[in-house]
Formats: C-alpha cells, sequence, structure tokens
C-alpha cells in the first residue's frame, strides 16, 4: 500500500456533511471515498491509501483537476483505492459530492 | 409502481436505504469511526472503513427493526475480526433494546482467509449472538439475493435464522462450487458450469427443499414486502426445543436417505412435476410449488 496526503486551495462549499459519509466500495478496479468536514473553509484536504504503487504525481493531478472544478473547501476526503484509474476516481468523487448535495 | 431495482446489483448501504422506511437508519460504528481491520492493515492489503459490513437500527414498515448488511464486493463479504465484531454487537445490541425482528442481509463468501483464526471465532461469536437474540424472542431473518450468496460460515449462520429470502439469483450452501471442485475434483462439481451451481444452491433448489421460506424477486422493493410480511405475521422466532431438533434431524435423515445420490437439483423438480422450473417466472414458481405442498 502506499500513503499521501494532500492539501489544495478550493471555493467554500454550499454543504458540509454532519457525520462522516461513505461513498463507493473498495474492490477491485473501484475505491471508496470518506467525505467529513475539513478544518478550514478555504482548503480542501486529501488522505489517499492506494494499492497502486508509483502513481502519486496521477493521483495528484487528478485530485487537484477535482479541486479545481469544485466547490469543496472547508471538506476533507479519505480514500481507500483497489487500483482504480484516473476516469474512476473522478467519477466517483463527484458522486460523492453530488450524493452528498442531494442528501 | 416504482421502478424494479435489482438488489443483487446494490450495494449493502444501497439494500439497507431501500429496505427501511426512508430516513430511518441509524447506524453503529460507522465509516467515520474508521474501524478498519488490523490484519489486512498488516498484510498490506486495502481496508474498508466500514470493514465491509453496515449495523444499525431503523424502521421498516414503521416497526423497529435492527439491520445487518454484508458488502460482498469487499473480499466477499467475508468475515474478519472487526467485521464479525460489528455482527455480534448488533445482535447484543438487539438483546439490551430488543426490536421486533434482526433482519441480516447476507453477502458473503465465509471467514475472511487474511484473517483466518480470528474470522473463525468471529464466525462462532455471531452464532452465539444470534442464539441469544432468538432466545430472548427476536427473530432473526436472513436476505440472501447478493452476487456472494452465502456459504462457508454464512451459509450455516443463514440456515440458524428464523426465516430465509432470497432470489433466484442468490445463492446458499456450506462448500462453494470452486472449493468442491479443487478438494473433490471437477468429475465432483463442475465450478464453471453456472447452471449447475444455480441448480444446487440457487434461491429456487433451496426454496423447493424448503431451505429457504420466501422466494422473492431480485428487486429490492419485494425483499422489503417480504420482510414487511414477515412482521404482519407478528411471528416470533422458531422455538428451539428439543422436540423441534428432532423433528428437523428425522427430516434430514429421510432426505439423506431419499436424496444422497442426487446430484442436480433438476432430479428434485423432475420428481415433484416441476421439471420446467429453472425456467420459471417467480411468481408462476411459487403458485406451483403452493399448490404441491
Amino acid at each position: 500500500m502506499e500513503s499521501f496526503d494532500l492539501e489544495l486551495p478550493a471555493q467554500a462549499p454550499g454543504i458540509a456533511p454532519a457525520d462522516a459519509a461513505l461513498f463507493g466500495v473498495v474492490s477491485s478496479g473501484n475505491l471508496e471515498v470518506l467525505v467529513e468536514a475539513g478544518p478550514l473553509p478555504d482548503r480542501c484536504r486529501f488522505h489517499v491509501e492506494t494499492t497502486a504503487h508509483g502513481f502519486t504525481d496521477v493521483w495528484q493531478a487528478v485530485l487537484a483537476d477535482f479541486a479545481a472544478g469544485h466547490r469543496v473547501g472547508g471538506l476533507s476526503f479519505s480514500i481507500h483505492d483497489a487500483g482504480a484509474t484516473p476516469a474512476v476516481v473522478s467519477l466517483r468523487l463527484a458522486q460523492a459530492l453530488q450524493s452528498l448535495e442531494a442528501s | 409502481m416504482t421502478r424494479p431495482r435489482s438488489y443483487r446489483e446494490a450495494t449493502a448501504r444501497r439494500r439497507v436505504a431501500g429496505l427501511l422506511d426512508a430516513g430511518t437508519f441509524t447506524e453503529w460504528v460507522g465509516p467515520g469511526a474508521r474501524a478498519t481491520s488490523p490484519h489486512l492493515a498488516a498484510l498490506g492489503a486495502p481496508v474498508s472503513f466500514d470493514d465491509g459490513v453496515v449495523v444499525g437500527e431503523g424502521r421498516l414498515a414503521g416497526e423497529r427493526v435492527v439491520v445487518i448488511a454484508q458488502e460482498g464486493l469487499f473480499n466477499g463479504g467475508a468475515v474478519g475480526e472487526v467485521h464479525g465484531a460489528k455482527i455480534r454487537g448488533a445482535f447484543e445490541r438487539a438483546c439490551a433494546e430488543p426490536p421486533r425482528a434482526v433482519v441480516f442481509c447476507i453477502d458473503s463468501g465465509g471467514v475472511r482467509l487474511h484473517e483466518a483464526n480470528a474470522g473463525l471465532l468471529a464466525i462462532s461469536e455471531i452464532m452465539r449472538a444470534q442464539f441469544a437474540a432468538q432466545s430472548a424472542g427476536i427473530p432473526v431473518w436472513a436476505l440472501v439475493g447478493g452476487a456472494c450468496g452465502a456459504f462457508g460460515g454464512m451459509g450455516i449462520v443463514a440456515r440458524l435464522c428464523d426465516a430465509v429470502v432470497m432470489s433466484e439469483e442468490g445463492r446458499l450452501g456450506l462448500s462453494g462450487p470452486e472449493v468442491i471442485e479443487t478438494v473433490k475434483g471437477v468429475e465432483e462439481f463442475d465450478a464453471r458450469d453456472r447452471a449447475l451451481v444455480w441448480r444446487v444452491t440457487g434461491g429456487k433448489i433451496r426454496r423447493t427443499l424448503g431451505e429457504a421460506t420466501h422466494l422473492v424477486e431480485d428487486d429490492l422493493t419485494a425483499f422489503r414486502e417480504a420482510v414487511a410480511a414477515l412482521l404482519s405475521s407478528r411471528q416470533g422466532p422458531v422455538p428451539f426445543t428439543l422436540e423441534t431438533l428432532q423433528a428437523a434431524q428425522a427430516g434430514l435423515e429421510g432426505r439423506a436417505a431419499r436424496d444422497a445420490a442426487v446430484r442436480d437439483g433438476q432430479v428434485l423438480w423432475d420428481r415433484l412435476g416441476l421439471d420446467d422450473a429453472a425456467l420459471m417466472e417467480t411468481a408462476q414458481f411459487n403458485r406451483r410449488l403452493q399448490e404441491l405442498s
């Protein structure tokens, strides 16, 4: 397993989860993401644990894209990944945010 | 009428949401608690924030129930130490604050091999906690309709339940098809023959044999309605007495004497005049089975 943390500047969100909310499932080519309230309203935090070694730069690019394109300030994302492709990572993060906004 | 939503394709969390009255679920030891498996972490294997099982309480058709739902996509729903402790804890909570029933969405290949001994212990702890709940008058109902079915220790747990609701897609057994093929050879059981696997372990043959008490469509609402019907029947747990055990034993001895040589569920269906059982719609199958009883 490889893990890393990333903190990025982000737009303040419309919503923050009251409780930790989990989306997705850890299975081959897939991931789960736990969304929680973070400490700073203009920052977004990521913690990633992945089975894919040596792809931190790709992860960082995908997460930076996501943070730039969504209102995720004040949120913390914890990811358990079992080899999801970058497209699946983006999709799951967007789904998590959408589910959070819908709930 | 709402459109059907597949139970088989739903995740454990979606199953819980689809079974319970909207907005009534309270999760215990939820993902925010980060109760992950130390054994998987020690092996460098991916962990899950809920260790592959969702437990909590909510209302179904207005009645308070405890719900346990295994996530078949995470390590085949297999039972590890934390996963098992959450299930045991749910049963103990049920004993402390009795609900109308415990609804157990089983989707598991059995013990998680990464945590072999802890997993085996967890299974026996689950059984003991389940018996305690049943002894306290709380019925436990298994729902089996996930891709992993109910095998190994969880196959036994399913059979200890007071009702077993299955879909045709669900499977129930002790050793899984691949295990039988590996141990006894492909001549004994061809695990790649999917039709055979379902004729031996699938929902229809389990319903025919009486091991499943209900057969429903692969639809979340159908499973919910089956549980709602069980709730409205006001049934308690099946009595656990010497008489019921002796009757069950006699039934099994009769079945062993009669059917020990049967290698395919089709043989039993032919015998019952249900030769086209595999192709029947669920409602038709249930009707024909009812006519025979």
